[in-house]
């Protein structure tokens, strides 16, 4: 007789959800989370793409400490010192279904655990789980924190990013330096108004922002900026394997404090509050780095079975968090319901993985990572092309003027028609 | 390539405005002793707390308590300079208020 039904390791949105959905089934469950409260040890850009909650919690929007819905869209090229920028404000969205929010994780985390615990869940904070306890013949049946062991039927692992009991306990291999990305944020306070003011957003209204090019040095990886209530969230992610490789003569901290100063950002966060600094990996590889993860009584959830997305124009995780939390709860409460928790048992998680958008949008971009990867150009001559075209358009000097293509048409010719042709057609094949 | 690095930003004063129960007696991060100076650099490269540090002498520290536990210098390193990374014992570590 196991002590729980199940045992979720890490409340963040894919564990607390799994363990929301056990607990709400009747079944017993047991929350391990090392942070001193949920959220503690977590981080996000960020901003949650709200369709897998609304499934979850139909009153998510009343309920939850969202920061603001992002009803402006922002992209950015810039180089060393100039800024291309696309800006898109929609009522569709803000339609329900397609509405996104901009998050901070320690108040959203603490929620998200609080449904689980109203629904019955127990939750141990403070402590992280070093390993999982297998029987003789290598099946998961539950966990050991410092001294004690607690066994469960079934063991939902949601560690995150870093994932020591996915590759210490389970085999799985450590993700390689050029499938993860290291996201560096820091949060700056400013009154609701001013942010308002800064970003033309409508009262409560928000914006979030992507920047591509020299915020990262034009190494692989790129800034974003979200609007919360009462601060903005601002940082960038830079793929761990070019950020740590020779050729970049620029630390992380180093790029973060640049970008911070180029004067396309630097006007945003003028006379406001830095109250924190953060860092958090973030799984890049895609689809072909997703790990096994159905195992004899044990699943994984959330960003530690590498469900995230960077496409440049769209960055996705919290919402395939929250889904695979839920088809992994479904698939466990099935299983033990079925008295069998075996991998058979559970399988289910894997169908229902295959069949949803969570795989299935993996699956569709998963050339993207590599193509970004290995498309130097879209970081480094991309801006300054952008630029100069730009200028070529708008700077007004007095000197008797070319048609504009003729303006345009050596600027392009620099970087090569068909070699522009070429990699814009390969970047469209795989977005 | 240590001086081809320009750094003018110092992020121990960032840190410094973060939540920290620091453990004193026991680092969850260690590295080898002599560690090879391609792996540190790497890791001076990635760590956005700034922990790996190189002076102007050359020498090389690392300082497990400002530590944001990411686990960029496990992914990179784990195996070559990083001989061990486990979570902070419990309650210890950094505390963020807002993530």
């Amino acid at each position: 007789m196991s002590d729980f039904d199940a045992i979720v390791v890490g409340a963040g949105c894919a564990g607390s959800v799994a363990a929301f959905e056990l607990a709400s089934a009747g079944k017993s469950v047991l929350v391990v989370e090392r942070g001193n409260f949920a959220g503690a040890k977590n981080m996000t850009g960020g901003r949650i793409y709200s369709h897998a909650l609304k499934k979850v919690f139909p009153n998510f929007e009343e309920e939850a400490p969202l920061e603001r819905k992002i009803t402006h869209e922002r992209m950015a090229m810039m180089d060393a010192s100039s800024s291309v920028a696309i800006d898109f404000t929609s009522a569709e969205l803000a339609r329900e279904g397609a509405d996104s929010y901009a998050v901070l994780r320690a108040p959203f985390d603490q929620w998200l655990a609080g449904k689980a615990e109203e629904a019955g869940a127990e939750c141990i904070y403070g402590i992280a789980v070093e390993e999982l306890l297998k029987d003789e013949g290598g099946r998961i049946v539950g966990v050991r924190a410092g001294e004690d062991e607690i066994t469960a039927d079934v063991t939902i692992v949601a560690e995150g990013a870093n994932t020591l009991l996915s590759e210490r306990s389970l085999g799985n291999a450590r993700p390689r330096a050029s499938q993860m990305a290291v996201g560096i944020k820091q949060v700056f306070e400013l009154p609701p108004t001013v942010i308002e003011d800064r970003f033309l957003l409508p009262e409560d209204g928000g914006a979030a922002m992507l920047f591509v090019g020299d915020c990262t040095h034009g190494n692989v990886g790129g800034g974003f900026l979200y609007t919360n209530k009462a601060s903005v969230s601002l940082g960038l992610v830079a793929t761990i394997s070019t950020a740590a490789a020779a050729e970049n003569d620029t630390p992380v901290y180093q790029m973060l404090e640049d970008f911070k100063n180029h004067p396309a950002v630097a006007p945003i966060i003028r006379g406001a509050k830095l109250v924190e600094h953060s860092g958090h990996m973030v799984p890049e590889g895609g689809y072909d780095m997703v790990p096994e993860y159905v195992f004899d009584g044990c699943l994984i959830v959330g960003e530690a079975a590498g469900l995230c997305m960077n496409m440049g124009y769209q960055v996705r995780g919290m919402d395939f968090a929250v889904a695979s939390g839920q088809m992994a709860a479904t698939a466990a409460v099935r299983a033990l319901d079925a008295g069998d928790t075996s991998a058979a048992g559970l399988a289910s998680y894997k169908d229902a993985m295959e069949a949803s958008f969570v795989l299935k949008d993996l699956k569709t971009f998963r050339r993207w990572p590599h193509t970004m990867e290995s498309w130097k150009a879209l970081f480094t001559e991309y801006p300054v092309m952008a630029k100069e075209i730009m200028n070529a358009l708008f700077c007004v000097d007095g000197t008797p003027q070319a048609h504009l293509i003729d303006r345009i048409k050596p600027i392009v010719k620099q970087r090569g028609l068909f070699t522009l042709a070429r990699e814009l057609r390969g970047a469209l094949k795989s977005l | 390539m240590s001086k081809t690095m320009a750094v003018t930003v110092n992020v121990d004063e960032f840190l410094a405005l973060n939540k920290y129960e620091v453990d004193e007696g026991s680092a969850h991060i260690v590295l080898s002793e002599d560690p090879d100076m391609k792996e540190f650099e790497k890791l001076v490269r990635v760590c956005p707390a700034a922990l790996y540090k190189i002076d102007e002498n050359g020498a090389t520290s690392f300082d497990y308590a400002g530590c944001l536990e990411c686990g960029t210098c496990r992914i990179l390193c784990e195996g070559t300079i990083v001989e061990k990374w486990v979570n902070p014992n419990p309650t210890m570590g950094v505390e963020l208020r807002f993530g």
